[in-house]
């Protein structure tokens, strides 16, 4: 997994609640057994005018000029400003690699869905709870500022604003550690392994209907 | 010290290790695999060289793919049917059963899961699908994973997890003739909100809940997701142990009455403390029916399309907003003024055979409307539509004009050829109305089955208690 320890990124808002995964990446694209390659497709009902298939060449395609991530001055962001219950629906990983590989690194909202916030921490995203009014301020900072950027700093969970004012964040130590380190889970799980071979060991006499 | 919550004997029965700062690794027993999710893990154990650390705890199956119509020409979709095709290398290769396309066991993940005794109470289930909280319904400890997780847990039997908060929803009272779980679960989302179960693990009781049947209690589970919840879950009782009996992978015999003995435990204690409680009236829910692009946006079939205007915050109004014209609605609409133009029963939330007979006793004698373009009815498994056929229920829904397709997880999510078109509007017994779910452009309402075949027949919305 890709590291994340800081970054000053440009910001791009996208102001509407409850953003689910299959407007994220709708359901044609989780044909695909490759982990890569989604980018093109993110948000792919809103940001182009046509319907997306599978197998297209996105540069060929005509983009929706309304669409906040089509507007020049979005273009490059790495951080998303959302609303209220971000990825909510679907657990499909597909909609955190499809941001991934957007470019998008660090996500910012008032509250995320369960599945998809923890999916993020897999992929070397950073999803940011703030409280609402904090959020909505950095929406209307954002609109009111081409060129707006934000730092964000893992390491001491800040963000710092083009004034200098600084926003804390909570983020679980565990996950903290796994993102600022590029680690993944599996690795780390199976230092535990003799702890797993016990516990499994006693379930076998207490619950034998579940090795059968 | 209070006693325990149904969660908390859950969480504590499958610890492995606890963190100081509350990360746990968690054991999980029952791991379900589907096509859509699984190919990325599978390849991930391939790249590390990792095997799979406890096979038999596994069951794949194909669903969101497979064709519902003339299956045995296989799925023409190229790119659909290499998803399906790698499934079954994958189980091939790791040693890990599967239904086939063409088994009949074959159908929805989480329809076959209790239909074979591979979900039982006091299990940890997880699958890569958000819709893993159904199986909550038999006192099960299930939640939805993405497929980094699927890897983990295929390689190492556990997952890195927190504990969530613990939200009670007492459902007093008793459901009214045509009310039914997907009503109440409809209702309970319209009160907490599609965020209001978020960090949260929500048992569902009281007098309304345990009337429920099993079939019931997992279309109620199953929608907890639909409230932010991971998992949605129903204590041990009487009906649980009947339904699970005699299942091919339950217990038998002594080993039995060990795992009865223990699952009859699995309730709440009567001193137990939630995080949060809150109570429905379940007297008082009347068929639901959405009207918006979020399962929140949902009003009872008496009421009407409500106007943004009236709505609380800004957000909420411009959401709002945006769903009408999405939908193609005008506030203040009444429900049964809304016309569709097709039906569909199925889904992993009701597409059981207690909701196909919901329908079919609506349907019997009566046809489809003429506008109605198309209603089909996608049982849950290869089993279920055997049952269904044998009890005559295929014969009527094809009597009232309905389709009579093979068992997945079809017009749902519209991975297959079941889709709407743009603008087509649909009576959807599934669970979510998304913009683009059904199709790009197309309009979901979500509804119960028996509120589903009514709408067939009237050719728009109506009350089901009415017919």
């Amino acid at each position: 997994m890709r590291a994340l320890t800081e970054l000053t990124g440009l910001v791009v808002p996208l102001d509407r609640a409850n953003v689910d995964t299959d407007a994220i990446i709708p359901k044609q694209f989780l044909k695909s057994i490759l982990r890569s390659g989604f980018g093109v497709n993110l948000f792919d009902a809103w940001r182009y005018l046509d319907q997306g298939e599978p197998g297209q060449d996105c540069s060929q395609r005509p983009l929706n000029p309304d669409f906040v991530l089509n507007q020049p001055r979005y273009q490059g962001a790495q951080i998303l400003l959302a609303r209220e219950n971000f990825g909510c629906g679907s657990s499909r990983e597909h909609a955190p690699w499809a941001i991934a590989d957007y470019g998008l690194r660090v996500l910012i909202a008032p509250g995320f869905a369960d599945i998809f916030y923890n999916n993020c921490f897999k992929n070397g995203l950073l999803p940011i709870v703030l409280p609402a009014e904090q959020v909505e301020r950095l929406f209307q900072e954002t609109f009111a500022h081409p060129g707006y950027q934000l730092h964000v700093d893992l390491v001491k969970q800040e963000i710092v604003t083009p004034a200098g004012e600084i926003l804390t964040f909570d983020v679980d130590a565990h996950r903290k550690l796994c993102l600022l380190n590029g680690w993944d889970d599996i690795g780390l799980t199976l230092q535990h392994l003799g702890e797993i071979r016990a516990y499994e060991a006693q379930r076998i006499i207490d619950a034998p209907w579940l090795f059968s | 010290m209070s006693g325990q919550t149904l969660y908390d004997k859950l969480w504590q029965s499958h610890l492995v290790h606890s963190e100081p700062d509350g990360s746990a690794l968690l054991y999980i027993d029952r791991h379900l695999v589907h096509e859509v999710t699984s190919p990325q893990a599978f390849e991930g154990l391939r790249l590390a060289g990792r095997k799979v650390w406890r096979a038999t705890s596994a069951v794949a199956v194909p669903d969101h793919n497979v064709p519902t119509l003339n299956r045995e020409q296989g799925i023409t979709d190229a790119v659909s049917r290499l998803q399906v095709e790698t499934l079954d290398r994958n189980c091939a290769e790791f040693g890990i059963v599967e239904y086939g396309m063409n088994d009949v066991r074959q159908g929805i993940v989480h329809v076959i899961g209790p239909e074979q005794g591979l979900t039982l109470p006091g299990m940890t289930v997880v699958c890569g699908d958000s819709h893993t909280s159904t199986h909550g319904a038999f006192g099960a400890l299930a939640f939805g994973i993405g497929t980094s997780e699927v890897e983990h847990v295929l390689a190492t039997q556990c997952l890195v997890a927190r504990k969530s908060r613990s939200m009670r929803v007492w459902v007093k009272g008793r459901l009214g003739v045509g009310v039914t779980a997907k009503d109440l679960a409809l209702a309970i989302i319209g009160q907490l909100g599609t965020a209001g179960g978020t960090g949260y693990a929500i048992e569902f009781a009281g007098p309304a809940v345990s009337a429920l049947s099993l079939e019931g209690r997992m279309t109620l589970c199953n929608m907890a997701i639909e409230a932010g919840a991971r998992a949605g879950m129903v204590a041990v009782d009487q009906a649980t142990l009947d339904y699970v009996r005699g299942r091919p992978a339950a217990p038998t015999g002594s080993v039995w009455e060990q795992a009865e003995a223990w699952w009859r435990t699995l309730v709440s204690d009567e001193d137990a403390q939630f995080d949060c409680e809150v109570t429905v009236n379940g007297s008082d829910v009347v068929p639901q029916v959405t009207w918006g692009t979020s399962p929140e946006m949902v009003v009872g079939v008496t009421g009407a399309v409500p106007d943004p205007d009236d709505m609380s915050d800004a957000v909420k109004r411009s959401d709002g907003q945006r769903a009408l014209n999405y939908m193609g609605l005008t506030a203040h609409t009444p429900i049964t003024a809304i016309a569709v133009d097709k039906v569909f029963i199925g889904s992993c939330t009701n597409s059981r055979i207690e909701d196909l007979r919901a329908a079919a006793a609506v349907l019997k004698g009566r046809h489809k409307a003429a506008s109605v373009k198309l209603a089909m009815v996608v049982p849950g498994s290869g089993l279920i539509k055997r049952q269904a056929e044998a009890e005559g229920l295929d014969k009527l829904f094809l009597a009232a004009g309905f389709e009579w397709r093979e068992p997945g997880c079809s017009m749902c999510l519209a991975m297959n050829a079941d889709r709407l078109e743009p603008g087509e509007r649909c009576a959807a017994t599934s669970n979510r109305n998304f913009e683009g779910r059904q199709g790009a452009g197309g309009r979901t309402h979500l509804v119960s089955p028996a509120m589903a075949a009514a709408a067939a027949l009237a050719g728009h919305f109506v009350d089901v208690r009415d017919f």
